[in-house]
């Protein structure tokens, strides 16, 4: 079973490997490294929310610090925003440490409303210290490199980085207990796990590659302005979305949610017009309507359900 | 020295009145979140759908906002039913392994009648004007719009109202009692789904007439439910879930906050201010003013 789900995993990878080579058309590689990016942050806020239980509403701002880490160094020292994806990340950990300290004394719908709240602040601040951000006239950075390959290249580098290492954690002691957190709180207390320090454990590298991503995001784009890298509903909540879609607490859910939304939200841009955004929202409520643990939970499910039935039949049950 | 006692009490009246407003919208939230225990991300898209109800009667039939409102709550009470009955209550039975599943429902719901409303009226910022809506009331040297002084009169009617509903009827006692603990109500014979849709349609009609009543000083537009949303989330907690007098008294304290941060902090940050009371009040009163008072 090990042996055939590494099989994949590697085939997968090297399907990923090769997409460039066949895909040429630049308009298609720029939505793959969309979606590199969302796959990123989706695997890096699964890990605290899908594992961990903590459902953030304020990843936006790991995100947005993350990029803005890239910008800053460039609009005021002038060095490459290259140098973001080592201090993006790092300050994105170093933001949410306070982050955690606040909202981790909350649960639930509590948490999720302090995150909220914690990266609505942020997307003010940076939106009113005109001096030191330049506001909402945002950063504006000349990329070096313009080969969409190479930028696919690094993305996916980061992406697979960011699943190697959530998946480390997931299998670890940690992610077990990370888990018995989500399932059950008090009893996890009760068993002696140190709860807040487990949440700092999983916030910690969540906000590190959600950082990344931004910084990355930041390379790629070369434009960013609070109102995009902060916004509540185009990223702390699309990235739920891309999560939820996908599947929630699954290795390779995140993945699978970021390609279908970045593909099936540019096919409706193209092809819809202005209902595109109505007719993605009818399919959010559907899927979660009925698919509440995203595809590859329900993969999961529906495998079970099979197996289940093999069993009882030659069982006799 | 007297000019900026004037300018003082002006700006906290017209937190205090703006506050009003504010209250009747997160009261429609309050008591939605007290009986389903769900938050409402679409609260801020009902009240927006209701202020275009109050702005297509006003612009196309010529009726009067404050009349147009009670054309509005009838149509969002009966939204916010069907959308209870045929989605949100789908979910309760569906076993996931994040309970946030309704939260995010209550997303693609907001994101759908914003882009519903886009689809009709465009993004185009829309005002209603009456005759009366630039005039004001002088005291002393303060003025005061008079919008702000009927609609916040207005909203303390229905507040009061409201109250009298929830204590004094039967069906008000069961939608308190659910509130309190449904499995409870429910062997006492209360018709638990009913009673939730009720409520969300009650909510929503009530978001719709802070809407209405907000309409003459406001801007429209599809997006401007997100900045309601965020406003009664801050409320909702300040005030203690599910409290309708705690609603009330925080929808005051947050506009007279905001009133205040625009006057002498800046516009830019005022809206920081409301976030950071929310934050503190979250950590250190959850229970909001609720506790307080039975302390």
């Amino acid at each position: 079973m090990l042996n055939k789900k590494m099989l994949m995993t590697i085939a997968f990878a090297l399907i990923a490997v090769a997409l460039p080579l066949v895909i040429k058309a630049p308009y298609q590689q720029h939505i793959l490294i969309l979606v590199l990016i969302w796959a990123t942050m989706g695997t890096a806020w699964n890990l605290l929310s899908g594992y961990a239980g903590q459902v953030s509403f304020g990843h936006a701002a790991f995100f947005g610090v993350g990029a803005y880490s890239a910008g800053l160094l460039t609009l005021h020292l002038g060095l490459s925003p290259w140098w973001g994806l080592i201090l993006g990340p790092v300050m994105a950990m170093l933001v949410a440490l306070p982050i955690g300290a606040i909202a981790f004394r909350l649960r639930g719908p509590y948490f999720a409303l302090a995150t909220l709240a914690l990266g609505e602040i942020f997307r003010l601040v940076f939106l009113n210290t005109t001096n030191f951000t330049n506001g909402a006239k945002g950063i504006l950075i000349m990329p070096a490199i313009t080969s969409k390959v190479f930028y696919y290249y690094v993305g996916l580098g980061m992406l697979a980085v960011t699943v190697l290492v959530v998946y480390l954690i997931v299998h670890s002691k940690v992610g077990f207990y990370l888990v018995s957190i989500r399932e059950d709180q008090d009893a996890a207390t009760s068993l002696g796990i140190p709860t807040s320090l487990y949440k700092n454990l999983a916030l910690l590298p969540s906000a590190f590659f959600t950082g990344l991503a931004g910084a990355f995001y930041m390379n790629y784009v070369a434009f960013i302005e609070p109102n995009i890298v902060f916004n509540l509903t185009n990223i702390s909540i699309m990235v739920i979305l891309v999560v939820m879609l996908g599947g929630v607490a699954t290795t390779w859910g995140p993945t699978i949610g970021a390609a279908l939304y970045i593909i099936m939200g540019e096919l409706f841009r193209t092809t819809l017009g202005p209902a595109n955004v109505l007719v993605f929202g009818v399919i959010v409520c559907l899927i979660i309507m009925f698919l509440p643990n995203g595809i590859a939970g329900e993969l999961d499910i529906l495998k079970r359900i099979t197996q289940r039935k093999k069993a009882g039949l030659s069982g006799g049950v | 020295m007297e000019d900026m006692w004037i300018k003082f009490g002006q700006t906290v009246i017209c937190g205090i009145l703006l506050g009003g407003m504010y209250s009747l919208i997160a009261i429609g939230m309050t008591l939605i979140m007290g009986v389903m225990k769900i938050v409402n991300l679409a609260h801020g898209a009902l009240v927006m759908v209701g202020m275009y109800v109050t702005y297509v009667c006003a612009t196309y039939y010529g009726i009067d906002p404050y009349i147009g409102m009670f054309i509005a709550m009838p149509v969002l009470f009966l939204l916010g039913c069907l959308i209870q009955k045929y989605m949100i209550n789908r979910l309760v039975e569906v076993d996931s392994i994040l309970p946030e599943n309704q939260v995010l429902l209550t997303v693609g719901i907001m994101l759908v009648l914003t882009e519903v409303i886009r689809l009709i009226f465009n993004s185009d910022y829309r005002s209603v004007t009456t005759s009366y809506s630039s005039e004001a009331i002088y005291i002393g040297a303060m003025s005061i719009s008079v919008p702000l002084v009927i609609g916040f009169i207005i909203a303390m009617a229905f507040t009061f109202l409201l109250h009298m509903f929830l204590t004094n009827t039967d069906l008000g006692k069961s939608i308190r009692a659910t509130a309190q603990d449904r499995d409870a109500a429910v062997y006492m014979g209360v018709n638990s789904s009913k009673i939730t849709m009720i409520t969300f349609g009650l909510g929503a009609a009530l978001a719709a007439a802070g809407g209405s009543l907000l309409l003459p000083m406001f801007y429209l537009f599809p997006d401007v439910g997100h900045l309601f949303t965020a406003k009664s989330f801050i409320i909702t907690i300040l005030g203690g879930l599910g409290s309708t007098w705690g609603a009330a008294i925080g929808g005051l304290i947050i506009g007279l906050a905001e009133s205040l941060g625009a006057t002498y902090i800046s516009m830019g940050y005022k809206d920081v201010v409301g976030l950071v009371i929310f934050l503190l009040v979250l950590l250190f009163l959850p229970g909001g003013i609720r506790s307080l008072v039975k302390r």
